[in-house]
């Protein structure tokens, strides 16, 4: 072809050489922002970082991704009151999504397939005495075993787990389950002794252990004062499931009255109905709403047949009988005596009052502080004594399984670094990833068909045993629920809005803002469904 | 083959005979008898590969012309007076893009008042828009004029309009020798278009050009007819060589003008189109009166051939420039391009505006106007057979 | 572990892309080889509709032709931000001619097309409202009414950006410009003027007609997809903000868009043969003063001295175009 027209007919894409990023007076840059069910987790989860590998069906990857922070996802999945599903931003949009549904499914999937924890590389060569095999001292021992160190863990009791096994009844967590879950850290190198109580730490460090940590939880049932006739049965429900696991249940009769609101006693309960009784009965003094005790447990136990006696505090107790009292709530929401009685028929009363620390173990070592009932610890998690760390139930805090978890993890970090004379700092948090920052415009409501499907996605952590967890098309179905919050999701919006096609999608799918075209017109920034692009004043 | 034919018939032929691929138009009379011909053709499967498409408009039909042209297609249309300028703003902009496209203009009067008959005022308004402007005295050199200016706008990337007068030629029977197929395709090259659009070789065609490069696209423009001056001269002898006659007519000087007996003429007519005929019978009895005269031709108006004008005038006394159209508030149009030619020359020069409308130019009123001039009993500019009478107070 | 796939994603069905979506699934968009028919260092303002919607439209286009796509423009901001002596943004064959003639050109390109036999070569006419309903709309009728080969694709801004704002025959009424000023007691474009050129479109009878916005890429990639199933005349208007002439933020083109749309103020839908085949429903509708509220060239609506009056008078119509066009599910739950 002859010579072109001169500056009539241009060659294409020639525009290259005008470099539009000049104009910029802000930049995008991508973000990690920190989801709020992250944020909730008190194991520390990375949420959205597992829901991503499951939304993909990459199951096994998004169980190394939980268990990063988790080592028990299967028990997690099944009594964890999930603050994370509280916090998720999608319950503004339709509803939270099921993240502990898919975590038991994640548990599950992983014990059906054998999956294993990886293990150190190498060995530090120290070792680390765990006190207590309850979620606390396991979750402290597993981290502690992939940093490399020696972990040991004494237990008094029989088997290990300790209240997930002797308080949290079998109907809500199969031994099984909790077998595995063990099992596995104990594949990881753990070793644990059962029927070894510790007594004495001194002792402990002589034998030649290099750090020492406590979780020996609150096993103490608390006892009220309740004027008592000779006769009348008292027991405490810690003990009673403690006795029901061990294959020596009480006598409780026919009629059972369970005193106090919390979750235990909705435990204690529904367990007296299944050793026999005909008719438990929850007497507290305050209302349902106030009661300690989770929504959904109050749900199944009512589902289960279980009586509720609102504002009623048991004022004397005798054989077969059981004298209350009404009580209102004041302004301030606190009950008050109404001088009303009434008087119910009861075989056995099982107190459900909460737990004390048994820590006569540790209450005459130098330096360490005890306070209302429980060890004072650093922000270290050490208490007073050089070497001895503690977390769970017996420190200061949430008594949940997931706060043990998480204490024993935030424990074994700071243990790693103490053994090596260093300090572990937090990482600094990220900002979190509001719900105003979503574009929720992006999320695709369900279709009409899938409502159902995703209703018994959503139920499946409350029922029991009998129905089992979700399917694996479920667990996919609920886990791309998941928003993505503060988080790139690869859904390529930044890099088709983008009108200077400034953004560069590389061959891992993640992307990169070509600095020398974007004009900082911030649509992909405003058109991220998930609010992980910020736009930044250009410095110049 | 000879045939007693209407212009407008042959020039259709003469085209089919090019091998057009789009032909479009949008009727305007003097022109519509060349269009629907083609038509005709079309339909018949005469012309290979050709789509004939009738467009909304004239703008419309120069558009379509671009668009095909751009897209690697020979494309031919026609129009005249009111249309030429309806499509005006797509003539600069076909000429400005460089696209080969042979338009016919079947002269005609401009409007108001409204005026369907022949004079040159609507190819005239268009002599700056950057297209080479051929103009027949002829159906002969009509017909052949077309050939030709497919084969120049194609060498130059340039436009071209051939120019034949509207009825006087256009729908006029005289014997023709219609160009034979043979002869068309042994004349003109495969269409191998300087730029256009292409899926395997994209390229974008139209930028916006601003201050800093303008100029030197408006000079390349002059530069590319100047080009064009260059190479009539060697396509006429070609085109001579092919079809056995002269593009322009027998009278032919290098492509550009037409030579009525100039040589040592004292006097010289200078004419455009089919008046040349009219003025050459004329000279004819003027000549056999003893009168030292004859008669300059353009053929060629854009690009205006300067050189020859001046060396084919240059030893005359006297030049009469005798146009169909007039720049309105001075006078000749062509008369000033003439002038420019000879600047410096001591040669009498006045302006004959004449035929506007449609108006007859007779051969008594030609005499008569000769007459005068060389008696320099003229102004610079008349009206030839102006009836001040008729014109109210 | 061999999972079903289910037909619930995410972000499936609006954004982009998405890795969980199979190629075939994804938007034409999230290609990392789209062929980018308009590419980087063009100068459109930031954040502008009509940048955007050209890359969609070519990039589908392209995509739907194995490459195969001319496009003619019209003369307006496209063809001034895109190619500027020296540079051109273009990586297709374009052509411009004029302001007022591209559907001609077009016309003219797919007639050289058909007559050189390259019928799989397919050509798209494009330009701005200006050029299509004012001053393009004889010729392009013309092209519609002889159902030349041609998609014609008006990038509507609703005004005459590219001189500097004025008032076009698709500027909405009470609307701001230039030539509409927001004074005396009829402030901005009057109510009862202007046309939408889709219904004009569809009075031709050509095979199709589209609406879209570049607030629904897959929708708006569809659209172009199934127009290039047709041959003959077609017609996609394309609604795009134009940050500088309606006064919005250059990161609210894509919510302004969607705005347009959820609130019925934009019809969306398509038609084949004259007759609508269907419509886009609204999913979560909103009232007319959330679009016209972000938008500078509405602002004399609102505020101290606003005129929820007119503001009243623009809501009927987006209540008249969600009767007329079917916008609202039926029976769907509100
Ligand atoms: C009935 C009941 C139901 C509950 N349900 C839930 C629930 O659904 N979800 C939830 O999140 N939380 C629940 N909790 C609370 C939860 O079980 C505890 O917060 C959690 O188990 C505390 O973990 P831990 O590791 O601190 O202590 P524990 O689980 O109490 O474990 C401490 C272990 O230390 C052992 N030990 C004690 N002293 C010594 C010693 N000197 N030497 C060796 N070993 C020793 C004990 O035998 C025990 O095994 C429930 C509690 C109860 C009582
Ligand atoms: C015949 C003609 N009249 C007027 C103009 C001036 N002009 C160029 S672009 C333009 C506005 C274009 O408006 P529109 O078609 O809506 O495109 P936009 O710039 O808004 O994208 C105008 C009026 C012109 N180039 N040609
Ligand atoms: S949507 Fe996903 S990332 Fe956001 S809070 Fe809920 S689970 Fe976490
Ligand atoms: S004026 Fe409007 S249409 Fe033109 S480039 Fe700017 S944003 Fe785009
Ligand atoms: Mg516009």
């Amino acid at each position: 072809m002859a010579e072109k027209p001169f500056a009539i007919t241009l060659d294409v894409g020639s525009s290259l050489a005008n470099k539009t990023g000049t104009w910029r007076t802000e930049r995008p840059v991508y973000v990690h922002r920190l989801p709020p069910c992250n944020d909730a987790c008190p194991a520390g989860e990375d949420v959205q970082g597992w829901l991503y590998k499951a939304e993909e069906g990459a199951y096994e990857e998004a169980w190394r991704r939980l268990t990063v922070n988790n080592p028990m996802p299967a028990i997690m999945g099944r009594v964890c009151y999930h603050p994370c599903q509280t916090a998720c931003n999608r319950a503004q949009v339709d509803e939270t999504v099921g993240i502990n549904s898919v975590e038991r499914f994640l548990g599950d999937e992983a014990i059906k397939q054998g999956w294993a924890f990886a293990k150190p590389e190498t060995s530090t060569g120290k070792r680390v005495l765990v006190v207590g095999s309850g979620p606390s001292g396991l979750s402290a021992a597993y981290h502690l075993a992939r940093l490399g160190h020696a972990v040991t863990i004494r237990e008094s009791a029989e088997q290990p787990g300790g209240m997930m096994r002797y308080g949290i009844p079998a109907y809500r967590l199969p031994r099984d389950i909790i077998d595995a879950e063990v099992q596995r850290i104990v594949d990881l190198g753990v070793v644990i002794e059962c029927n070894a109580k510790v007594t004495d730490i001194p002792a402990v460090f002589a034998e030649g252990f290099d750090a020492v940590f406590l979780a020996v939880g609150a096993h103490l049932g608390k006892r009220a004062y309740i004027p008592a006739g000779e006769s009348a049965r008292i027991l405490d429900a810690v003990s009673m499931l403690h006795d029901t696991e061990s294959g020596e249940p009480p006598m409780l009769g026919k009629r059972v009255i369970v005193y106090g609101g919390g979750n235990t006693a909705m435990d204690a309960a529904r367990t007296a109905k299944r050793l026999g009784a005909a008719e438990a009965i929850v007497v507290y003094r305050r209302t349902r709403d106030k009661a300690p005790a989770h929504d959904v447990e109050i749900t199944e136990a009512l589902e289960e047949g279980i009586t509720m006696h609102w504002l009623s505090t048991i004022k004397h107790i005798d054989a077969g009988a059981v004298q209350i009292e009404k009580m209102q709530l004041d302004e301030k929401g606190f009950p008050q005596p109404t001088g009303e009685f009434d008087t119910l028929e009861a075989d056995s009363v099982v107190l459900a009052l909460g737990q004390d620390c048994d820590l006569t173990l540790i209450e005459n070592l130098p330096g360490v502080v005890i306070d209302d009932g429980v060890v004072q610890v650093a922000d270290n998690m050490m208490t007073g004594y050089a070497g001895v760390f503690a977390a769970g139930d017996m420190v200061p805090g949430e008594r949940t399984v997931t706060a043990g978890i998480g204490g024993g993890k935030l424990a074994a970090r700071h243990i790693d670094a103490w053994l090596r004379g260093d300090a572990w700092v937090h990482p600094e948090r990220p900002n979190l990833a509001s719900f105003d920052r979503l574009n929720t415009w992006y999320y695709a409501d369900a279709e009409k068909t899938q409502r159902p499907r995703l209703d018994a996605a959503r139920r499946a952590d409350t029922f029991d045993e009998v129905v089992q967890g979700l399917t694996a098309e479920n667990a996919l179905f609920e886990a791309r629920r998941c928003m993505s919050c503060g988080n790139c999701f690869n859904c390529d919006n930044c890099f088709g809005v983008c009108p200077d096609n400034a953004v560069i999608k590389k061959p891992d799918g993640t992307y990169e803002f070509n600095l020398d075209f974007c004009k900082g017109c911030g649509l992909c920034a405003h058109e991220c469904p998930c609010g992980a692009i910020d736009m930044e004043l250009e410095l110049t | 083959m000879r045939k007693q034919i209407e212009g407008s018939q042959a020039i259709a032929q003469s085209v089919a005979t090019c091998r057009p691929g789009v032909i479009c138009a949008y009727p305007i009379s003097p022109q519509t008898h060349i269009v629907e011909a083609l038509d005709d053709l079309v339909r018949r499967g005469r012309i290979e590969h050709c789509e004939f498409l009738n467009v909304e408009s004239e703008f419309g039909a120069m558009s379509v012309a671009i668009g095909a042209s751009a897209a690697g297609s020979r494309v031919y249309t026609a129009t005249a007076s009111q249309g030429l300028l309806y499509m005006v703003e797509a003539v600069y902009n076909a000429s400005g893009l460089g696209l080969p496209i042979v338009m016919t203009v079947a002269n005609r009067a401009i409007g108001a008042p409204i005026n369907i008959w022949n004079d040159h005022t609507d190819a005239m308004s268009q002599r700056d828009s950057g297209w080479i402007q051929l103009y027949a005295q002829d159906n002969q050199a009509a017909a052949d004029l077309h050939i030709f200016a497919f084969r120049l706008a194609e060498r130059v990337s340039m436009p071209v309009m051939v120019c034949m007068d509207g009825f006087v030629l256009t729908h006029a029977m005289e014997q023709i020798d219609v160009p034979e197929q043979e002869q068309a395709d042994a004349f003109l090259t495969p269409f191998v278009p300087r730029q256009k659009l292409d899926v395997d070789n994209p390229v974008s065609i139209g930028a916006m050009v601003g201050p800093e490069a303008f100029t030197e696209v408006r000079w390349l423009a002059h530069h590319k007819q100047l080009e064009a001056l260059a190479a009539i001269p060697g396509l006429a002898e070609e085109f001579a060589g092919v079809f056995g006659r002269r593009a322009a007519g027998p009278n032919d000087h290098l492509g550009l003008v037409t030579d009525y007996y100039t040589e040592g003429a004292e006097t010289v007519v200078v004419a455009l189109g089919a008046t040349i005929g009219t003025l050459e019978d004329v000279i004819d009895e003027l000549r056999e009166a003893g009168t030292s005269i004859g008669v300059l031709g353009i053929t060629s108006y854009r690009p205006f051939p300067s050189a020859v004008i001046r060396e084919r005038l240059q030893h005359a006394k006297r030049v009469i420039v005798l146009e169909r159209a007039f720049a309105v508030g001075i006078g000749g149009v062509v008369d000033a391009d003439i002038r420019m030619s000879l600047m410096g020359l001591d040669i009498a020069q006045n302006t004959v505006v004449a035929g506007l409308g449609g108006r007859a130019i007779t051969r008594a009123s030609l005499r008569d106007i000769i007459a005068k001039s060389i008696a320099g009993d003229v102004e610079p500019l008349t009206f030839l057979d102006l009836n001040e009478g008729m014109i109210p107070a | 572990m061999t999972v079903t796939p289910l037909k619930f994603y995410q972000v499936g069905s609006f954004a982009v892309g998405n890795r969980l979506l199979t190629d075939e699934e994804r938007s034409e968009q999230s290609n990392p080889n789209r062929v980018n028919a308009l590419t980087s260092g063009h100068r459109a303002c930031q954040g502008c509709g009509e940048a955007l919607g050209a890359r969609y439209v070519l990039d589908t286009a392209m995509a739907a032709t194995d490459g195969k796509i001319m496009a003619v423009n019209a003369t307006g901001c496209l063809e001034v931000f895109s190619t500027p002596y020296p540079e051109t943004s273009w990586r297709i064959p374009w052509l411009h001619s004029l302001f007022g003639n591209a559907a001609a050109v077009a016309s003219g390109v797919a007639t050289a097309l058909k007559a050189q036999g390259k019928t799989d070569i397919r050509v798209i006419a494009q330009g701005g409202d200006g050029g299509t309903v004012d001053i393009g709309f004889g010729p392009l009728s013309g092209m519609w009414e002889r159902n030349d080969d041609v998609l014609y694709v008006c990038y509507d801004n609703e005004a005459y950006m590219n001189t500097g704002v004025q008032r076009s025959g698709a500027t909405p009424p009470a609307a701001r410009t230039n030539t509409s000023h927001a004074s005396g007691p009829e402030p901005g474009a009057h109510f009862n003027q202007g046309k939408f050129l889709p219904l004009i479109a569809m009075a031709h009878h050509i095979p199709y007609v589209a609406t879209a916005t570049v607030a629904d890429l897959h929708d708006l990639e569809a659209k172009v997809k199934k127009a290039m199933t047709f041959r003959g005349a077609r017609y996609l208007h394309i609604l795009v903000p134009c940050p500088l002439g309606w006064g919005s933020r250059s990161d609210e083109t894509i919510m302004l868009s969607r705005a347009a749309v959820e609130s019925g103020f934009f019809p969306v839908f398509e038609a084949e043969h004259g007759v609508m085949t269907s419509s886009k429903k609204i999913r979560r509708r909103i009232p007319v003063e959330e679009y016209l509220k972000p938008q500078k060239r509405y602002a004399h609506l609102f505020g101290a001295n606003g005129r929820p009056d007119i503001v009243e008078r623009l809501q009927r119509i987006a209540d008249h175009n969600i009767e007329q066009y079917d916008l609202v599910e039926k029976g769907a739950e509100e």
